[in-house]
């Protein structure tokens, strides 16, 4: 039953694509730019997240210049950002592949100045804060890593310079996804993802930096761990969290790792698995198949994420013009009400409000009750009048996020406990 | 083979003229060898020897540098997670061959020596093999909404109260991992096994029931042996497809158990090469070396 949905729900949107670009194609693009720039090909590799083809059209349309996306899996992406900086010109990384990848002087930090919109970028990306009263959560905080010194500079600024390394692009805080029907009672914490009642129906994913991540939340909800710091573990942490895991494992707590978007997916709304590591997009999808499915808002806080986009040092002249121009249209607007209208947040929340509904700037942004049909930009149906967004507000959201993505100092010695994890 | 006939026609036809251009036998031979010597060198021992080279080489986390170290088969021996994973993928390898002989074995004896016109031989062979027009992880995949807790197995054993609740063990487990693997691989045992049988002489079946053998002796003493080097190219097909194989196990296990092969593709992913290479070097020796012992057994180039 699965697979015969999952089947229908890949084709339907590959005929949407396949429509959208034909329209694409039969509407040509409008000569705003000179005829050199319409010659113009910008490289971009990056995660799927946000390596969307409508974006991609849109920048045909409205700048010219060609933009020609490449998705990748994460490591991979980090791989290339590290070894070939000829084979792109434009990055689409995460904030914790930035701090493994900016000390090879593959990219080249941008100037602020030519940012129209810097002013209003969120505080999350420049001193962390998303309000003057906010913490900063542990991991690898997009600030952080946000700033360098100056142009050429293989070290990080410890506050906001002129030269940015990553321009924000999209961010989400992730949390547990479940099934309130089959679970029937309120779930507060991330310890309950090893709560025995829920033996062989919980699942995690099988991602080794995010998974990490996820398991820490976990153990320090269920009082077992204090962390120094969840997103830089020393080697007696990263043994201790996997010691527990790897008991839960074998008492037969989950019941399937997943490794794609899909399985996640399919693992839920087959009701495998009652509760798990999930993406908020995964939701969407279980919900567009009319099953009840709550992306779990919990105390312990949130685990976030955060993409940019940095440039390839190689690039100069009209090229690194045409980048420039392309950052400053990303953050005017279109693509954020994209994004936002997918259930990612955008780096300049305010300029994505005008192509938005009033309805779903509030169902979305503000944490609203829906006042009519909220749909993703692909038309499928996400919430009903009346219903409010799992977590709230952005600023509820945001507000309580625990810990970032991150890349630790003992990397490798984590990666390996975690073959060992999955082989045991 | 027809060079070497033409050759000599050629040049009786026009000794004079082609005795100067005429290849001694020994190159003739060479030639003739050299496209498949190439093909496999450029394609298969070429790239052995490139991963036994980057076996030895050293990774940081995104990038991989020339070195001759050891680190990776230390690190290989020394964990007590290989030879978990090994045995495991023996564990997998045994039971899936046993139990595709058996299957494969039954099917191919049903089909030449039960069904009689070659008609139906040829269509009830052709069906058999009706799975592999699907691709081999869709015929994987499918078997998971079967086996689901809410799936069609669980759903009809509640419906016929065999069991009340439904069975964890079928799905995201060894036993549908094996499942999987005999689903895919019996085929590779049927075609070889069929035909052997269909070349094995009648009079010789014959002549064992008229010398007062039961049906049972004849399978055991003429028709088994008979068969031997069909069963033989059947189980070196079905133990490497299994010990190279990394997705069924991955998804019908839910990413929960691993073999060799998810090793190495764990490793690559987390772009891990010279260990990845470590690792598929010393998979390789230990397929090599069961080839080797199975080969013992059967002479497949005498007995072909």
């Amino acid at each position: 039953m699965t697979t015969i949905s999952k089947v229908r729900y890949s084709r339907r949107s590959l005929l949407k694509t396949g429509g959208a670009a034909l329209a694409a194609s039969a509407l040509p693009a409008p000569m705003v730019w000179g005829q050199e720039t319409k010659n113009i090909t910008l490289r971009q590799f990056g995660t799927g997240v946000s390596n969307l083809n409508e974006v991609g059209q849109k920048v045909k349309e409205e700048l010219g210049f060609t933009l020609e996306m490449t998705a990748l899996d994460s490591d991979s992406v980090t791989q290339r950002a590290a070894t070939q900086p000829d084979s792109f010109d434009i990055a689409d990384i995460e904030y914790w592949i930035c701090k493994k990848v900016w000390p090879t002087g593959n990219l080249q930090a941008m100037d602020t100045s030519k940012i129209a919109n810097y002013d209003k970028i969120v505080g999350i990306f420049k001193d962390g804060k998303l309000t003057p009263e906010s913490e900063i959560a542990q991991g690898t905080a997009p600030h952080t890593v946000g700033f360098v010194p100056e142009q050429g500079a293989t070290t990080f600024a410890d506050e906001p310079t002129q030269w940015m390394t990553l321009i924000p692009t999209i961010y989400n805080a992730d949390t547990l996804g479940i099934r309130p029907d089959l679970i029937g009672r309120p779930i507060n914490n991330w310890s309950e993802l090893l709560n025995p009642e829920f033996k062989g129906k919980a699942s995690i994913l099988d991602i080794s930096s995010i998974g990490i991540m996820d398991m820490a939340m976990v153990c320090e909800s269920m009082g077992e761990i204090q962390y120094g710091d969840k997103g830089n573990m020393t080697r007696e942490e990263i043994d201790a969290t996997f010691a527990i895991f790897t008991e839960a494992k074998q008492n037969g707590q989950f019941r399937a790792f997943w490794k794609t978007f899909d399985e996640s997916v399919n693992l839920m709304s087959s009701g495998e698995v009652v509760i798990q590591s999930m993406w908020s997009p995964a939701i969407t999808a279980v919900k567009s198949r009319g099953i009840d499915c709550v992306y779990q808002p919990l105390e312990e806080g949130y685990r976030s994420w955060g993409g940019g986009i940095g440039l390839s040092k190689s690039l100069s002249g009209m090229e690194l013009d045409a980048a420039y121009e392309y950052i400053n249209w990303y953050l005017s607007g279109w693509v954020g009400g994209f994004l936002m209208r997918q259930g990612y947040y955008s780096a300049v929340p305010e300029t994505s409000k005008e192509h938005m509904s009033e309805n779903e700037w509030g169902y979305w942004f503000e944490g609203k009750e829906a006042t009519g049909e909220i749909t993703s930009p692909f038309g499928d149906v996400l919430a009903q009048a009346g219903e409010i967004r799992d977590g709230g507000s952005f600023y509820d959201r945001m507000g309580s996020v625990a810990c970032w993505n991150a890349v630790m100092d003992e990397n490798q010695y984590m990666v390996r406990k975690w073959n060992e994890f999955i082989s045991s | 083979m027809t060079a070497e006939t033409d050759t000599p026609t050629a040049s009786s036809a026009a000794p004079a003229a082609r005795v100067g251009r005429r290849l001694p036998a020994a190159m003739v031979a060479w030639l003739q060898a050299a496209p498949l010597a190439l093909v496999l060198g450029a394609f298969l021992v070429l790239p052995i020897i490139m991963i036994v080279i980057v076996s030895f080489w050293g990774a940081t986390e995104y990038s991989i540098y020339p070195a001759f170290q050891f680190d990776n088969y230390q690190f290989l021996f020394g964990s007590p997670v290989t030879y978990k994973v090994f045995f495991n993928t023996f564990k997998y390898a045994l039971i899936t061959w046993a139990a595709t002989l058996l299957i494969g074995f039954t099917v191919a004896y049903f089909l030449a020596f039960h069904v009689r016109s070659l008609t139906w031989q040829v269509a009830l062979f052709l069906l058999c093999t009706i799975p592999f027009w699907t691709s081999n992880i869709i015929r994987m995949i499918s078997w998971i909404p079967f086996l689901g807790r809410n799936g069609i197995a669980n759903s009809t054993l509640i419906s016929w109260g065999v069991i009340d609740e439904p069975l964890e063990w079928l799905l995201f487990s060894d036993f549908s991992v094996i499942l999987a693997f005999v689903h895919l691989y019996t085929l590779f045992m049927v075609v070889p096994i069929f035909n052997t049988m269909m070349r094995i002489d009648r009079s010789l079946i014959e002549a064992s029931y008229d010398a007062g053998a039961t049906g049972w002796q004849t399978l055991w003493h003429v028709i088994v042996p008979l068969t031997k080097p069909g069963i033989m190219i059947g189980t070196i097909f079905v133990i490497t497809l299994v010990m190279g194989d990394f997705i069924t196990v991955r998804f019908m296990s839910g990413s929960q158990s691993a073999n060799v092969g998810r090793l190495i593709s764990n490793d690559i992913g987390l772009l891990q090469y010279p260990s990845a290479a470590a690792t598929a070097v010393v998979l390789l020796i230990t397929v090599l070396l069961v080839i080797g012992i199975l080969l013992r057994f059967v002479n497949i180039r005498k007995e072909l």
